[in-house]
């Protein structure tokens, strides 16, 4: 699937919550099921700066396409994070990296935007760009 | 009084957030302000906007009246001796970083020792810790106990002949401590130091005379005091403050100037460089003017139910840890709950309409010392009420069920 398919998939599924309630429940089981970034590169190298709570991301490349695992000590963050690794993971570089993620806006996620938030959702997507701009340099 | 009456003084209290009723208890990070203040403000700008000090003609005059009567207000309110000895900031942050850099750079040399304690805010470190490194000078800290107090005996043996000045807080914005300062100013003093008191926390709380405490420097933010965002005080004793070279340079803090010499203005003057923040000052000589309506008295003991009300309901939940025990505390909270995440635990207060604070509440120091990533802050005015205290305990009841 696309960028944009995987993105229009997630806010159908939002579309069914009719309470906040509903979609940080589903937030929370998300963050359950976050591809777990291996304990070794749990390290403050991978460590996102900027983010209240700890957030560890990684990437690596699997037959031309990103791969990405994470972790955090937060679990609504994990949930946040585990939807951006949904929709960025398994992509090429190039799609990555022109990915314009607006179903962040559209699934009412916006305030987590906000710099005042400080959890770190534009620094896990900067950081997402950032390893998709250095591995479409090396290819 | 009526907390319910004193409510509707501030419009901002009766809104909802995210569709329920607002329920704020972030008024360690700012406080909203009464009808009152926001009137002035609008008043200042369709009534009588113009600069001050400088012009003849009647609307600076009566600009310059208002701005110099809210000095000689927050003069009165801190009982300092003279309205020269109040000097206008944008902040707490500033009023530190003027002290640091002017009284400091002409008073602090190498091998000299600024003392700070284990609790500071990051705005009475980091000026410290740049005036420390610039003059080979030693910044040195008050540790403290467990239960968030200062150990004065270390204290005691901290302070020498060396030590050119003491900036403490008054009260932690993330503990809530309220510490002994009468005992530390008395006790500097013994030793030749200078104090500066960070009275952000404490400036809404109590009473300050700093006369009577003997404060050298006593600093504060408009905004944590129900007054404008972006002004502030520097209260310094008038010695001192004539004694220190100006701080930043240009209009209104001269007295004449040619390209080969520049002579400086009196006080306050001398330290407002620049066209000031004149409906800040305005709007916090009104704020005072209403804090000084409803009295320290009432203020006082209706925090004091507050924070012994939450303190109970906090302790009654599982998990729920205080951090901050001390003996003497203000109606600031500061709580983890094991196994969650104070961000996840905040998230779900929000979407409550319940705005606490989560994070190091710039105070890395504190989170190092009980080596925790940060905590929950409830932080209490008197215009809080204990149903907001019984929210508070739903929304902590209901985050943990959807965060297991």
């Amino acid at each position: 699937m696309t960028i944009e398919d995987i993105e229009r998939e997630i806010v159908d599924e939002f579309d069914l919550f009719e309470s906040w309630l509903e979609k940080y429940e589903y937030l929370i089981e998300l963050g359950k099921d976050l591809p777990l970034i291996e304990s070794s590169e749990q390290t403050d190298e991978n460590l996102i700066a900027g983010c209240q709570s700890r957030v560890w991301l990684h990437a690596k490349l699997a037959e031309g396409l990103l791969v990405f695992t994470a972790n955090s000590d937060a679990i609504i963050t994990k949930g946040i994070i585990s939807l951006l690794i949904r929709v960025l993971s398994n992509q090429n570089a190039a799609d990555v990296l022109g990915a314009e993620l607006k179903f962040i806006n559209e699934i009412g996620l916006t305030e987590h935007l906000s710099p005042t938030r400080s959890n770190g959702l534009v620094s896990m997507v900067k950081q997402m760009k950032n390893y998709a701009y250095t591995f479409s340099n090396t290819k | 009084m009526e907390v319910t009456q004193i409510r509707t003084d501030f419009p901002l209290l009766s809104r909802k957030v995210h569709g329920k009723p607002l329920v704020y208890l972030d008024n360690g990070a700012t406080t909203q302000k009464p009808q009152i203040v926001i009137d002035a403000i609008t008043d200042y700008y369709t009534e009588y906007n113009s600069n001050i000090h400088r012009g003849v003609h009647h609307l600076s005059q009566l600009a310059t009246e208002k701005y110099e009567g809210a000095r000689k207000t927050i003069q009165q309110f801190i009982g300092a001796q003279f309205s020269h000895e109040i000097i206008f900031s944008p902040g707490t942050t500033s009023s530190i970083n003027l002290v640091a850099s002017s009284w400091g750079r002409a008073n602090v040399s190498a091998d000299d020792e600024v003392l700070i304690s284990a609790m500071e805010h990051h705005s009475n470190i980091v000026p410290w810790q740049m005036l420390c490194e610039e003059k080979g000078a030693k910044l040195k800290v008050i540790p403290m106990n467990d239960n968030g107090e200062l150990i004065m005996e270390q204290f005691e043996s901290l302070l020498s002949s060396k030590t050119k000045i003491v900036a403490i807080n008054h009260i932690s914005n993330t503990l809530g401590t309220i510490n002994p300062i009468e005992e530390i100013i008395a006790m500097a003093h013994d030793k030749g130091s200078l104090v500066l008191i960070d009275g952000a926390q404490s400036i809404a709380h109590m009473p300050i005379d700093v006369v009577s405490l003997n404060a050298d420097f006593y600093v504060f933010s408009g905004h944590k005091l129900f007054g404008p965002t972006g002004v502030g005080i520097l209260y310094g004793k008038e010695a001192i403050l004539n004694e220190m070279p100006p701080y930043q340079g240009g209009g209104d803090m001269i007295k004449s100037v040619s390209f080969e010499k520049t002579t400086y203005n009196e006080l306050p003057h001398k330290f407002e460089a620049g066209t000031p923040n004149i409906v800040g000052g305005i709007g916090l000589g009104k704020a005072i003017e209403y804090i000084n309506e409803i009295g320290f008295d009432f203020i006082i003991e209706q925090e004091s139910q507050l924070k012994n009300a939450a303190t109970n309901m906090l302790e009654s939940i599982e998990g729920v840890k205080i951090i901050g025990q001390a003996q003497q505390k203000a109606s600031v909270i500061s709580f983890t709950i094991n196994g969650f995440h104070p961000l996840d635990v905040g998230t779900i207060l929000d979407q409550l309409g319940i705005s606490i604070r989560t994070g190091h509440h710039c105070t890395q120091p504190i989170m190092d010392f009980y080596n925790i990533p940060g905590t929950i802050r409830a932080s209490f005015a008197f215009y809080n009420t204990l149903e907001d205290i019984e929210k508070l305990r739903a929304g902590i009841l209901t985050a943990k069920t959807m965060l297991s």
